[in-house]
Parts: C-alpha cells; structure tokens; sequence
C-alpha cells in the first residue's frame, strides 16, 4: 500500500465515522461535531493529493485546506448560535423534538 | 509509510469513534480535541507544517471551546437517561459503512494513484504568503468578508430576543 492509500483510507474511514454519527445521535452538538470531523476528512484528502502530487509548487491544495478551515469555523460559529438559539426556544437540543417544520 | 504515521492514523480514528459513540457530551468534545490533534500530527507527517499548526490553532483551539461553551449554554452536560441514538440509526450505520466500503475499494483498485513517493515539497510560510498575496488574493479578501458575515450573522443569532419586550414591559410597570 502507497502512502498515499494510507492516507485516502484514513481519511475515508474518518468520514465513515463522522457520517455514521451525524446521522445516528440525537443530540444537535454531536450532529456538528461529526459534521466537522467529515470536513476534516475532506481536508486531509485534499493535503494527501497536494503532497503526492507530480507539482506541489503550485500550493493549490495547501491553500485550499486553508480557506476550507476558515469555512469550518464560521459554519461552526453559525451552527452552535442556532443550537443556542433553539434551546432557547424549546429548552431542548434534541433533533427529535425538533420537528415543526416536518410535513 | 513510517510505524509513526499509522500509530498517529490509528489514535486520530480511535478518538473519532469516541467522539461519535460515547454518552457524555464532554467526553465527546475531548475526544474529538483528541481526534483534531492527531490529524495536525498526520499533516505535519505529510509536510503541511503551516496547516497542522492552524489546525491545531483553528480546531483544537477554537471550536473545541466553542463546543464545550454550547454543551454547558445548553446544560446537556450531564449523561442522558433516554437513548442518545435516532430510530433509525441501524440504516445511518449501513449507509456509512456502504459509504467507506465504496471509498475504500476505490482508494485500493484506483489506477491513477502514483505507487512512487515524490520528493518532500517546500511550504514555508514566505510560500504560503506569497501565494496569498498575489495568486489567491481575491479568495482571500472574499473568506475575509465571508467570516466577518459569519460572526455578526452568529452574534444576532444567539442574542436574546425578548430584551425589546422586557424594555417595553419595563416601560409600561413605570
């Protein structure tokens, strides 16, 4: 197995792992939380491929990871303000009590 | 691949799982401090100093406190009682591992995967820098507007929302 495997294989199961628990825990936080760790997963594909690449130079890859950080913390800003602001109004933050909006 | 970089893999995957699986929402948010510092560790094995750093800045800095602000704001701190997964969470387990299965066959059977490991390549910060400031300015300039909106979008948010009610509430008792 190349170093390069390694990491898209780290890196998949990551977002295997953040996927499953996005999608399974009740809890608001919890669903950020793996939301995160699936942006992380894109994060270190996109390193790995600049690292293995036949032209780093170019740093396409690097500055990409640095701008996708920049969005994962004003998503995170936004998102923990809306899990406030719904525990707020319901004095709850899980998703199952969530539901005005469902049809 | 060094015995490093896979003990490195391996303690970022387990604090992951931690991070998705234990009942304890603060737990969760250190295993997941755990879970960003070792992919930090992974990028500075793959020659990304400048990014590990400002994801160990960004992640384990930043939003881990902000998670562990929200948890004690929303006082879900504690264990709950009831189950901490959805109904259907046997299908979200199945579409997740359906998921890695896929990725994994295609990492692993993927002809355009180099099999030779280049030279290290050079991202001092002077090279990030420039990069900034001439070829990717204009992306740079839009994050910074993009993340401005962001924090005033959260501040409005978050703020509380009868404090114009209360005023007139006030306002009528006198």
């Amino acid at each position: 197995m190349s170093p390069l495997q390694a990491c898209l294989l780290i890196s998949a199961l990551l977002f295997a792992i953040g996927f499953a628990g996005a999608v399974t825990r009740r809890h608001a936080i919890l669903v950020l939380i793996g939301i995160e760790l699936m942006l992380n997963a894109a994060n270190l594909n996109l390193i790995a491929f600049w690292r293995f690449s036949p032209h780093p130079e170019a740093l396409t890859g690097f500055i990409f990871v640095l701008f996708s950080m920049a969005m994962a913390g004003a998503e995170a800003a936004v998102g923990l303000a809306l899990i406030i602001a719904i525990y707020r109004h319901k004095k709850t933050s899980n998703l199952d009590e969530v539901k005005e909006l469902k049809g | 691949m060094s015995p490093f970089f896979i003990i490195t893999g391996f303690v970022t995957l387990l604090g992951a799982a931690f991070a998705m699986s234990l009942r304890n929402l603060v737990h969760c948010a250190l295993a997941m401090a755990v879970a960003f510092s070792g992919i930090a560790a992974l990028y500075l094995q793959l020659d990304a100093q400048f990014v590990g750093f400002a994801e160990i800045l960004v992640y384990v800095g930043a939003i881990a406190i902000l998670i562990v602000f929200a948890i004690l704001l929303t006082r879900s701190g504690e264990a709950p009682e009831k189950s901490v997964l959805t109904s259907g969470w046997m299908a979200g387990i199945a579409v997740s591992a359906l998921v890695f299965t896929m990725l994994g066959w295609a990492v692993l059977n993927s002809s355009a995967i180099p099999k030779e490991t280049p030279p290290a390549p050079v991202a001092t910060v002077k090279n990030v820098g420039d990069a900034l400031m001439t070829k990717f300015v204009l992306p740079l300039e839009i994050i910074g507007l993009v993340l401005t909106a962001a924090m005033i979008g959260a501040v409005i948010i978050a703020l509380k929302e009868d404090s114009q009610k209360s005023k007139s509430e006030v306002g009528g008792y006198q």
